[in-house]
């Protein structure tokens, strides 16, 4: 249908559909059950309990997945400990290879792991496929190399390793959030309990069957599934030397808190809340493919989705046009297709917070908008919406909906837009779009943010430093900086 | 007639100006005698405060400095202390301290201040990197200020143990709010009057005299600090600012085992500290058809 509106619009009515093009499932093996992965080994749950994953698209259960209590905790860190002496002190080379083996591993296998995130997380295909799975798989590459060449990273200092990681990740980027934890903690001599979240343990379990048919020394990688009393159960071991956590500001704020009174390091990547400033010397056309692709990738479940969308006057009215047009076009449904552009939201849970900003913004007097796609009738599904003439201090501008919503608000000057921008707890990412190149650099400069995107946005690479300023937490992965979090000198 | 001395006023440092405490309190510091040697203030949460919103209003301006700038403002610094030795050390000496061992505090201090000055400028060729990332972009990271930085110095040195603390601090652009050591106070008011006279902004560095115990939980509970650098041995203070910290994600340093007298003790790594890794990203435009000039 086509939206009467008094500006000059784009016809999208067509008798012309895109045709299915589903990803084939069938080449994956899954099992019914998984347990728990400790010392190379998976073992049945000493809590003796079991939760289901299923698919956010479907509704359908996918498996049992094993719940890890503290005894279950206890053991994995007694692995790890135990694995810690021998991994620290093999040969920097060797441990180095391992890695390598692990990344090339993951490269034969990438289309089932792609096809796993995608079922079990509700990802378009099209996204676990060209980046989630590539970015890990390059990821555990990139560590590898550094294994055998920590003393050049760090001058005058001489590095080693901390011991134990705990570490606990989310369910954005299931496997990806993997291996970022999981590579430089074993580039640098650490061993590792790593939790994924518990409605994305799949590919986490995967790439145990994984690291367990790489060869890699038993218990060096210990992979335990469970809700949030299994993550507290890590964080509050006394035998874990450092916890690095991916998640929500108020969760890393409990960790941060819970072990003070201990010498565990920390590092802690939290929630954003980006600005993308779109200038009126930007080029519009790909301001708004920015746009887009920074708020509605992954369904906006990110970090560091430009979530805060800021305008110059000038060129708000032609902006917003465009950007509803290019609304109307993305596809919301089926992630398995793989024209889809935005897939299922990540758990009913997450589906009901987001519909509860969708109120808020409504009920706080933000003019909603959203594309008159279809969504299929069954799973968990949002239409890509905005709220216009949001101001600064609605709700749904100053906190993190981690949905495909996005906000938007006009500026005039530099100096309102830095104001506005910065005026926030978060301080994660940042987007700006502007031809001036002398603006790029006052801006990146000014903007309180650990990432700035100029003339791009969402893009990531294992050699690239990400983390966060203020309330998004502190460390970084990624990059050389990357290794600094999992060493003491 | 033997001429009347003048006695020196302390007062404590905030915003570039030298009031007393708000809460009007104070404690008496004794000599070894017993004798009462000076009022100092008894800084109040409030006094904390005031230095906060004077940290936080230099801060911008102070990061925005060149580099070379604050370069020379840290040497200048040193310049001025050196100017100060004799009172410098007459302190450390009313403050218990021998000659010999006054002098090298002193001595250390000033070259220590020298050391950072150096830094200014350095640091950040070392901790930026540009990164190779596989898609066509242009990517580097370079080091930025965390901001406003609250420090609680080291108890049982005067000066020294507050120049190593907040040195590394502002050589990287940072802001700062300081309490000074309670039992050896005097070096710390004298450190106020070097910086006023070294072109160092108002607001940069804010001294406090007074309590630890009455005032870490404020240091760590401000909304608006960013990081705490805590250079004492109170294992519970510690905790309680760990704890606290997490109300703003702060960042928290506990520096307190490396003896500040030796080489160790200084070190560009405390300048990084306190840093943040800003990482931009922008796309290379690829021409289609286009060879390298090469």
């Amino acid at each position: 249908m086509t939206k009467k509106t008094k500006e000059p619009t784009l016809d999208f009515t067509t008798d012309w559909a895109y045709a299915p093009a589903p990803e084939d499932s069938k080449h994956i093996s899954l099992k019914k059950q998984y347990d728990l992965f400790i010392n190379g080994e998976f073992v049945k749950p000493n809590s003796k309990k079991y939760f289901a994953t299923y698919n956010p698209a479907t509704e359908e259960k996918i498996a049992d997945i094993a719940e890890a209590d503290e005894k279950d905790v206890d053991n994995a860190v007694k692995a790890a400990r135990k694995a810690f002496d021998k991994w620290s002190k093999i040969s920097a080379k060797e441990r180095g290879k391992y890695i390598y083996r692990i990344s090339r591993l993951m490269q034969e296998r990438a289309r089932e792991f792609a096809v796993i995130e995608t079922i079990d997380g509700g990802k378009p295909i099209r996204e676990s496929r060209d980046i989630d799975v590539p970015l890990a798989a390059n990821h555990f590459f990139y560590y590898a190399g550094w294994a055998d060449k920590l003393e050049y990273a760090f001058p005058n200092r001489t590095p080693k390793p901390l011991g134990v990681a705990g570490q606990i990740i989310p369910w954005n980027f299931p496997l990806l959030m993997a291996a970022w934890k999981i590579a430089p903690a074993l580039a640098t001599g650490n061993t590792v309990v790593l939790k994924p979240a518990e409605t994305t343990s799949l590919t986490a379990l995967k790439l145990a069957e994984l690291i367990r048919d790489s060869g890699l020394p038993d218990g060096v990688v210990n992979i335990i599934t469970g809700a949030g009393r299994t993550g507290a159960a890590i964080v509050n071991h006394p035998d874990i030397n450092k916890i690095a956590f991916t998640g929500s500001t108020d969760v890393g704020k409990m960790i941060q808190k819970a072990i003070a009174g201990t010498d565990k390091k920390l590092t802690l990547e939290l929630g954003g809340k980006a600005a993308n400033i779109i200038f009126e010397d930007a080029p519009l056309d790909q301001a708004v493919e920015g746009i887009v692709n920074g708020i509605f990738f992954n369904q906006g479940h990110v970090c560091c989705a430009g979530s805060r969308l800021f305008v110059q006057e000038s060129v708000a009215d032609i902006v917003i046009r465009k950007l509803k047009d290019r609304m109307e076009t993305l596809i919301v449904g089926d992630p398995m297709d793989k024209n889809t552009d935005i897939g299922a939201i990540n758990s009913k849970e997450q589906l009901l917070k987001i519909n509860k900003y969708i109120k808020i913004g409504k009920d706080e007097g933000a003019e909603m908008y959203q594309s008159s796609c279809s969504i299929p009738n069954k799973g968990n599904f949002c239409r890509p919406t905005l709220f216009l003439n949001a101001s600064q201090s609605h709700r749904v501008v100053q906190e993190e909906i981690f949905g495909p919503v996005l906000t938007v608000q006009t500026f005039r000057t530099i100096e309102e837009v830095i104001e506005k921008a910065n005026n926030i707890p978060y301080g994660l990412s940042a987007g700006v779009w502007t031809d001036k190149g002398s603006k790029i650099f006052n801006l990146t400069t000014k903007l309180r943010a650990g990432v700035v995107w100029a003339n791009t946005y969402n893009k990531f690479d294992p050699t690239s430093p990400f983390g966060g300023y203020k309330e998004s937490g502190f460390g970084r992965e990624g990059g050389l900086n990357g290794l600094m979090p999992y060493l003491k000198f | 007639m033997a001429r009347l001395e003048v006695l020196k006023t302390y007062k404590i440092f905030i915003g570039g100006q030298f009031p007393r405490t708000e809460s009007g309190r104070y404690y008496p510091l004794t000599n070894k005698k017993g004798e009462v040697i000076a009022n100092i203030c008894l800084s109040s949460r409030k006094d904390f405060r005031n230095s906060v919103v004077a940290a936080r209003g230099a801060f911008g301006g102070w990061a925005g400095r060149a580099a070379f700038n604050r370069s020379q403002i840290l040497y200048r610094i040193a310049e001025m202390m050196e100017g100060r030795k004799e009172q410098f050390i007459s302190e450390l000496i009313l403050q218990g301290s021998s000659s010999k061992s006054a002098k090298e505090e002193v001595e250390l201090s000033i070259d220590r201040m020298v050391y950072y000055a150096g830094w200014c400028d350095k640091y950040q060729a070392l901790f930026s990197s540009v990164n190779p990332v596989a898609s066509s972009h242009f990517n580097f990271s370079v080091p930025e200020p965390s901001g406003v930085v609250a420090i609680i110095a080291d108890e049982a040195t005067s000066l020294l143990g507050l120049v190593s603390s907040i040195t590394p601090v502002i050589a990287g652009g940072n802001t700062c709010v300081v309490l000074a050591s309670e039992t050896k106070p005097l070096c710390a008011v004298t450190f106020s009057e070097v910086l006023n006279t070294s072109d160092l902004p108002g607001g940069v560095v804010n001294i406090i005299t007074g309590n630890s115990a009455e005032l870490h939980s404020h240091f760590s509970t401000h909304m608006d600090v960013n990081a705490v650098i805590y250079c004492r041995a109170d294992k519970a203070e510690i905790k309680t600012i760990k704890e606290n910290a997490s109300l703003n994600v702060k960042r928290v340093f506990i520096n307190n085992k490396e003896n500040i007298f030796s080489e160790k003790a200084q070190s560009p790594y405390l300048i990084f500290d306190v840093q943040e890794i800003k990482t931009t990203w922008h796309p290379i435009e690829n021409i289609g058809s286009a060879k390298g000039g090469y």
